[in-house]
């Protein structure tokens, strides 16, 4: 149930973000969700997208530092408390998250999240078992 | 002006007499490197068996450069000539290519090298009652243990601070009312800067001179710095090759360094024939250790350029005088006093997988001090898409780094391909220094 995510090694410089992201949109590919993790003088940005293998050669060919990772799409109540709930599961279970963001838009009425944790398999284990919808990508790449 | 000798005699002894101690004590060298499995070989092609076949200072001619790789090529001890027990001391320098160099001396060696610092701190003017503050590196570096010992040896009073922590530095300056330092340009520019925080002005110290070296550094560098503190500056030479400091030394005139000729050998060369350079024409600087026996150095290459003074001091001292150094037969960096090859640097950065090809060393200088930034690509095969190994390999570089050249440096992760490329010779140093 695994999803997967791009992640763009991005220099600190002017234009550089809506260069990247201009390419997606000229070849058609639609961006899902997104965030950047930032330093002084580099960032990552990390997304997910409809076409991922797509995207991917997309920024090989044009030599943009870029690689997949495993996170995992989380169905997370959208209510005062919703991701507390989510996140009580996988506290008791010592499952550590290591960044975490949200969906551009609903895919029910509830909100959508991506995670990345360590352990990708045992965190879906962990959340299905607990009743917590995991989205797979065919869902996500339908939206 | 008043003029203090150490030593009147060695000083002032006529050119004649100079020269022929020169040759004694250069005959006595080749004895001890005779001794060592790197100059047997060396001096027997060059048809030396014994000290007897120098039979004048001309015959110095006969013997072959020794340049820094011979150095790395006979360590640890190729250039031994005495047995261990009898060294006291060794101080080292950081390697260009991995491969560190070594000095070894003996109780004597230190004995004559310190008394030609005593030599130097006396021909500046400085003697007891003098409070002595070193700010230079003590360690393996012989900036700092060189002058602690002549100071003593003189009679200052010597605080040994060694290099950095400017707040202590000033504490120390006002609480011990310290009169001389030894130090570099760049940092007594920083400490100038620094004073106001502490509510004080130069005026407010009882600083009366300093020695200034380890740095490159203009006339103009000097004057206003004279200025800035209201004291006067001398300016120092000084190479480990050549035991350390105090090879060459500023008298109270301060027209150029005097070299201690009865001490060191020199000659004027030009760097791409050998042949010597025209009498007070710019050239390498070449020396000849004429006083150190566990580790003899014969003809030994700086890559420092300098010319002679051949005109005499007003002084009274006899030996020659040597220019500020101009400049350098290789890429050598002095990056806050240390010697830094790129070469090093490269060295470094190639080991480390997750760099690309491509990387800039950019230096400048903030608030006094050189800030060494490393600029590199990410090798984007081994990118992990992870922040934190991102953080930790510029971490990692600036380890890797500091354990070969010793500084700290500031690393700057690139996208492949973003820095500039270049066909044929690679321009990637990039020093936006004011010219001190």
């Amino acid at each position: 149930m695994k999803v997967r995510q791009i992640s763009v090694f991005l220099e600190n410089r002017k234009g550089r973000l809506y260069e990247v992201c201009s390419l997606l949109g000229e070849a058609e590919i639609n961006i899902r969700a997104l965030t950047i993790a930032e330093t002084e003088s580099f960032g990552v940005l990390r997304m997910v997208v409809n076409k991922p293998a797509a995207a991917i050669d997309l920024f090989r060919k044009h030599h943009i530092t870029a690689n997949l990772t495993d996170v995992v799409a989380v169905e997370v109540p959208d209510k005062p408390g919703g991701l507390a709930e989510v996140l009580k599961v996988l506290s008791n279970e010592n499952m550590n998250v290591e960044y975490m963001y949200g969906f551009v838009e609903k895919f029910s009425e509830k909100a959508l999240l991506v995670f990345r944790f360590d352990d990708p398999e045992r965190a879906c284990k962990v959340l299905a078992s607990a009743g917590i919808n995991v989205v797979g990508e065919k869902e996500i790449l339908s939206l | 002006m008043e003029v203090r000798y150490w030593n009147q005699h060695l000083e002032t002894l006529p050119q004649s007499e100079l020269r022929q101690l020169q040759l004694e004590r250069l005959r006595e060298v080749v004895g001890y490197a005779l001794q060592t499995p790197f100059y047997q070989k060396r001096l027997k092609k060059a048809g030396i068996v014994s000290p007897e076949d120098i039979r004048s200072l001309e015959d110095l001619k006969k013997i072959p450069f020794t340049v820094k790789d011979d150095l790395r090529q006979a360590f640890p001890k190729g250039l031994l000539a005495v047995e261990m027990d009898k060294v006291v001391r060794i101080h080292s320098s950081s390697g260009t290519t991995g491969v560190p160099t070594v000095i070894y001396y003996t109780a004597d060696d230190l004995d004559r090298w310190t008394d030609l610092l005593a030599r130097s701190i006396v021909a500046t003017g400085v003697g007891p009652g003098d409070v002595f503050q070193n700010m230079m590196s003590y360690g393996l570096f012989t900036g700092g243990l060189g002058l602690h010992y002549g100071a003593e040896r003189v009679g200052l009073t010597v605080i040994p601070v060694g290099g950095g922590n400017t707040q202590r530095q000033i504490q120390i300056m006002r609480d011990f009312r310290t009169t001389v330092l030894h130090i570099t340009p760049s940092y007594l520019l920083h400490i100038h800067q620094r004073l106001p925080e502490f509510h004080l002005t130069p005026a407010d110290l009882n600083l009366k001179k300093a020695w200034m070296g380890s740095e490159p550094h203009s006339e103009n560098t000097r004057l206003k710095l004279q200025n800035l503190f209201g004291i006067d500056i001398y300016n120092s030479y000084g190479l480990s090759e050549m035991n350390g400091p105090g090879v060459a030394f500023e008298c109270v005139y301060k027209n150029d360094m005097h070299v201690w000729e009865d001490g060191y050998l020199i000659e004027i060369i030009n760097p791409q024939t050998g042949e010597p350079a025209e009498e007070g024409q710019e050239g390498e600087v070449v020396f000849t250790n004429l006083i150190r026996h566990a580790m003899p150095l014969l003809r030994y290459r700086t890559r420092d350029l300098a010319f002679l003074h051949p005109e005499p001091c007003p002084c009274g001292r006899t030996s020659r005088r040597m220019s500020r150094i101009t400049g350098r037969t290789d890429d050598m960096l002095i990056i806050n006093g240390v010697n830094v090859f790129p070469s090093q640097i490269e060295e470094v950065l190639m080991s480390i997988p997750e760099v690309g090809t491509n990387y800039q060393i950019h230096l400048s200088r903030h608030e006094g001090l050189d800030r060494l930034t490393v600029k590199v690509e990410l090798y984007s095969k081994l990118f992990t898409g992870d922040l934190s190994h991102l953080e930790s390999l510029k971490t990692r570089i600036n380890d890797k780094l500091r354990a070969s050249i010793t500084i700290n440096s500031r690393i700057e992760l690139h996208e492949p391909g973003s820095l500039p490329a270049f066909e044929g010779k690679a321009k990637r140093v990039v020093d936006e220094r004011e010219k001190l």
